[in-house]
């Protein structure tokens, strides 16, 4: 590990421990926010985690957070609450490989169709299943912890994220990846088993979404298919990690963090006219920021300080990210 | 070009700052004050799936309130002085994290002395625990749920005001049963719902109520939120021999069973429907609508619910609807009488609602258990008005015109 | 039973198809993934219903002021604001990404718009609600002009792009854009026309609806997807195929509702659908290759 990286791990870690002790000297607003923040930033990186790379373009974030949330309203009085995590984890898991080996071929728009197909599948499945089976509809939540503690949940997955994300981009799985999202033809040259490294990954991006959907139900108290199932949450989810760059490691994060305090401010200062404000902002981003906020980020911020000192493998790496904005 | 660590590591700080900067320069907490108004705040869906809903039953008649006590120089304090309503609205764009995050920030941030409800049974439980945390009366009207009782118990100042599923599945069975009685109708129905927690709070409250009354129920099909086309299930209803056709539905289904109704010459002699068939565009001035039954109802002969609707004309350009708008607008009656009588103490005005008893749009109003009982469980469109018929020995109500006359075509 | 079954089954399906087929147009050729596409029908809804209501204007004379005015919507947006996305895309998967973003904005902005203009309130009227018997099935008029329209339009537009010049050089646009620069055909100005297109038959689409179906500022989306599947089954850009489909689309629908069970109507649609994709991912009427 050399200096420089070691610096900005350092960084990362202080920035960690101060968003760690944030709840103790902010207000509960506050901690609302920063849980939809983190929230927010986990499901757009988990998202490019997949999606950035393979350039397959998922609708199906809310398919697997509204798994997440279900199971927690379905088990959370039956079973130990680590023990409800995992088992949404695994069913998300169980989907996702599924959903993984059946639809990976898929291409382009098809895939994107598809996924959004798959989360309306779901639901629909969901309320039968509760409206026939079970005959109620709407299941309820009463857990004793508070925010705090989901925002932590948050924060460490949002952390194991991020993580992941960034070992992913510094060994071969990742180079394997970017080949795929290049030229599939290529790839298979390369001698890449495509289809077990885009299932492998699917299914990790999957994991993740499932566990916030999980963590974060009990914020809501009740549950039933329309709440947890909103498709919003899958167009918002794709539309920051797309604004920031998906391919980056804080391009996610960059979309979520300002988009979502913009909608937080539109909200409460243009109840009104929010949508209309929101969508002409969307479209000058569009227009503006065409390579995504992060790519910006680096032309005007880092090319100032270029580092002669970082040649070598890593930098051929991230050169080769930085050509692959689309 | 080649890339620095450098140039990775920049947007990370800038992400950094972006986000330090946000929480910095978020609204502070504003500091204390001497009084000048009276700050309320509500987050209800302008935007998304629930804005039909919420922009009937809650927006308008939280509006018509608002400026009701504008008119009247504000609220008035024990003291006889008034104060101005400082309002302050989110949207919670049908989201359930969002209506949460927009009342923590209404009691934490805006430290606002009354929060109004959100829209929805889902929605109002979802904030439930935090009217109760931040020890604010919640006065949820656009909720039906038959478990109010033990929430009543969980969250002590939650006030729930629409009854549950089995009081309005109750009524409806007695009028079939008296309808039965007198010869009128045969025992069997025939019943669709839609698969929404309304939908199947209803539904499973309604197969125990025709249970106990001897009703036999020959179909009984649930279709899901977004149908469009409603032949299938009308047709195999009218297949049977049921006389009366029950649907626990949702406006546009509602609309559309309607006249997938009429098209198909299909003439139950009881019709009933379900939210949708209370709005004023369902039978005002639609002569086709006569006769057809669904959930509230209004006493036409009462004079305060009739200046009501005028003024909510009048001001929203619509009227309201015959089931839930008004007891909103009440609900906020009771709220500005409450504090009227003990001032601004949440704690108190939460005592006041619960045991006082309050003169409303809807008469003489006084809860029980936190709950208001005095509802009409059942109506009927007749001649231009939904008149409430259930409970039928409740002052005010109409008497059930049956069979439904044949739509005309 | 059975016929009565088919007969509703293709009239709803023919609703299916008339939402379809311009979204198909709009992708297809002028390579527009339009995600505001139901918020431009949910406009024409209110248009037609405001019309109605304010001028007493009759929804069938509407659609002649609503169609063109969705033309000119569509030609506009698409100069406005798709042309400089298309001159700037270097592939397709670029301009997928470019349009679904900007629409995207589009979609919030159209919202808006309504929200503020109408409220969020529901809005429906009746009308040509009269049973019209066909095979002792009662069908609504309105419903049955909307399969009516959606077969007309879709045979005549088969007709004019399978036959006629211009269309050849539309659906050369469509397979193959840069080589259809080299024999001389406007690319640019065929995309915007299929565009324009699109808008009218979305507004078409959005007039028919608001006959029967109650709508809000907020439903557009709805719509989309429902048009989504419908194009995606047919074959992008095929518009027999977005026929097609949406007509098997309705019949399914139908019979799952009367045979089966009329919870899983929804639920059977996407099955279908997925399953489809799977089978067949360039549509039931689409080449192996596009």
């Amino acid at each position: 590990m050399n200096g420089r990286l070691a610096l900005v791990f350092a960084v990362a870690l202080v920035a960690l421990a101060a968003l760690a002790f944030a709840p103790f000297y902010l207000g509960r607003y506050q901690i609302g926010l920063l849980i939809g923040l983190t929230g927010y930033v986990t499901l757009a990186s988990a998202w490019a985690l997949f999606s950035g790379p393979t350039r397959y373009v998922s609708l199906a974030t809310v398919a697997f957070f509204g798994i997440g949330a279900y199971t927690v309203a379905a088990l959370n009085e039956v079973l130990p609450y680590p023990l409800v995590l995992a088992a949404a984890a695994a069913i998300g898991l169980a989907v996702a490989l599924v959903v993984g080996l059946s639809t990976l071929r898929l291409a382009g728009v098809y895939f994107v169709i598809f996924t959004f197909g798959l989360a309306e599948l779901v639901r629909q499945l969901v309320t039968w299943y509760e409206v026939n089976v079970t005959g109620t509809l709407g299941r309820y939540i009463f857990m004793s912890f508070g925010p705090e503690q989901i925002y932590w949940q948050l924060l460490a997955l949002m952390t194991i994220t991020l993580l992941i994300s960034w070992w992913i981009g510094r060994n071969r799985l990742g180079l394997a990846l970017k080949v795929i999202g290049d030229d599939e033809v290529v790839a298979t040259h390369c001698g890449i088993d495509i289809a077990r490294t885009k299932l492998a990954l699917f299914a990790l991006s999957a994991v993740i979404i499932t566990l916030v959907g999980a963590i974060q139900a009990p914020r809501w108290t009740y549950v039933e298919p329309g709440i947890v199932f909103n498709p919003t949450l899958s167009f918002l989810t794709l539309i920051m990690a797309l604004l920031g760059g998906a391919n980056r490691l804080w391009g996610p994060a960059l979309g979520a963090v300002p988009l979502f305090l913009l909608f937080e401010w539109l909200s409460a200062r243009f109840p009104d006219h929010y949508s209309i404000i929101l969508g002409l902002l969307f479209i000058l981003i569009v227009f503006v920021l065409p390579g995504g906020v992060a790519a910006f980020a680096e032309r005007t911020f880092g090319q100032r300080k270029p580092d002669p000192q970082t040649y070598g493998a890593e930098s051929a790496l991230s050169r080769d990210t930085a050509d692959a904005r689309r | 070009m080649l890339e620095p660590i450098g140039g990775r590591r920049a947007p990370f700080l800038l992400l950094s700052t972006i986000a330090l900067a946000a929480l910095a320069i978020w609204p502070a907490d504003s500091a204390a004050q001497e009084r000048s108004s009276v700050k309320i705040g509500y987050a209800v869906s302008k935007t998304g799936v629930n804005a039909g809903g919420a922009g009937i039953t809650t927006i308008p008649n939280y509006q018509l309130w608002i400026d009701n006590v504008k008119k009247a120089g504000g609220l008035e304090m024990p003291d006889g002085s008034r104060l101005p309503i400082e309002l302050i609205e989110y949207d919670d764009r049908s989201s359930a994290e969002e209506v949460v995050r927009a009342v923590e920030r209404l009691a934490a941030q805006d430290e606002v002395d009354f929060i109004l409800p959100p829209w929805g049974t889902g929605f109002n439980l979802a904030v439930a625990p935090l009217f109760d945390r931040y020890g604010y009366p919640q006065l949820a009207v656009s909720a039906v749920t038959d478990k109010a009782p033990d929430f009543v118990e969980r969250w002590p100042r939650s006030f729930w005001f629409l009854g549950g599923g089995a009081d309005y599945t109750d009524a409806l069975a007695n009028l079939l049963v008296n309808a039965r009685e007198a010869g009128t109708i045969g025992d069997k129905v025939a019943m669709v719902s839609v698969a929404d927690g309304f939908g199947i709070d209803l539904v499973t409250a309604a197969r125990e109520s025709f249970a106990e009354a001897d009703i036999e129920v020959v179909y009984d099909k649930t279709y899901p939120v977004g149908t469009t086309d409603f032949s299938p299930m009308v047709n195999e209803a009218s297949g049977t021999e049921a006389d009366s056709f029950v649907a626990f539905s949702y406006p546009p289904d509602t609309f559309a069973l309607t006249q997938q109704a009429q098209v198909s010459g299909y003439n139950p002699k009881v019709f009933y429907l379900g939210v949708g068939v209370g709005f004023p565009a369902y039978g005002e001035e639609n002569p086709a609508a006569e006769g057809v039954m669904s959930l509230g109802g209004i006493d036409p002969t009462n004079e305060a619910n009739r200046d009501y609707r005028r003024r909510h004309h009048e001001l929203t350009g619509q009227g309201p609807d015959y089931w839930g708008s008004v007891i909103t607008y009440a609900s906020l009656e009771m709220l500005q009488e409450a504090i009227k009588r003990v001032g601004l103490d949440r704690e108190a005005v939460s005592r006041e609602l619960s045991t006082g008893t309050f003169q409303t749009v809807l008469g003489e109003t006084k809860l029980e258990n936190n709950q208001l009982r005095n509802l009409w469980w059942a109506g009927q469109w007749q001649n231009g008005v939904f008149v409430g018929i259930a409970p039928p020995d409740r002052p005010g109500a109409a008497t059930p015109r049956l069979p439904k006359t044949p739509w005309k075509n | 039973m059975l016929t009565t079954a088919i007969i509703a089954g293709l009239v709803l399906g023919g609703t299916y198809a008339l939402v379809a087929m311009g979204l198909t147009l709009q992708y297809g050729i002028a390579r527009i993934m339009n995600l505001a596409y139901g918020e431009t029908m949910i406009a024409a809804a209110f248009a037609a219903f405001v019309l109605k209501n304010a001028l007493g204007l009759n929804p069938m004379a509407g659609l002649l002021l609503v169609v063109p005015a969705g033309f000119a919507f569509g030609y506009a947006i698409y100069g406005v604001m798709m042309r400089p996305l298309v001159a700037r895309a270097g592939d397709r998967s670029a301009l997928e990404i470019d349009s679904i973003l900007a629409t995207f904005g589009l979609l919030f902005v159209i919202q808006g718009v309504l929200l503020v203009l109408f409220g969020s309130n529901y809005m429906s009227y009746s009308y040509l609600n009269i049973p019209v018997s066909i095979l002792g099935a009662n069908i609504a008029a309105n419903r049955l002009l909307a399969l009516g329209l959606a077969l007309t339009i879709g045979l005549t537009l088969y007709g004019l792009l399978r036959y006629t010049r211009w269309g050849t050089a539309i659906r050369a646009v469509a397979v193959a854009p840069q080589s259809a620069v080299l024999v001389g055909i406007d690319v640019n100005r065929a995309a915007r026309f299929a565009f324009a297109l699109g808008g009218a038959l979305a507004a078409a689409g959005g007039v028919v609806i608001s006959m029967y179906q109650t709508f809000t500022a907020t439903s557009g989306v709805t719509f989309t997807m429902k048009a989504l599947i419908v194009v995606i089954m047919g074959g992008v850009g095929n518009l027999l195929g977005a026929l097609s489909a949406g007509l098997i689309l309705g019949m399914v629908e139908t019979f799952v509702a009367t045979y089966l069970e009329p919870g899983l109507t929804l639920a059977a649609t996407y099955a279908i659908f997925l399953a489809l994709l799977l089978w067949r991912p360039q549509g039931l009427f689409g080449k192996a290759t596009r």
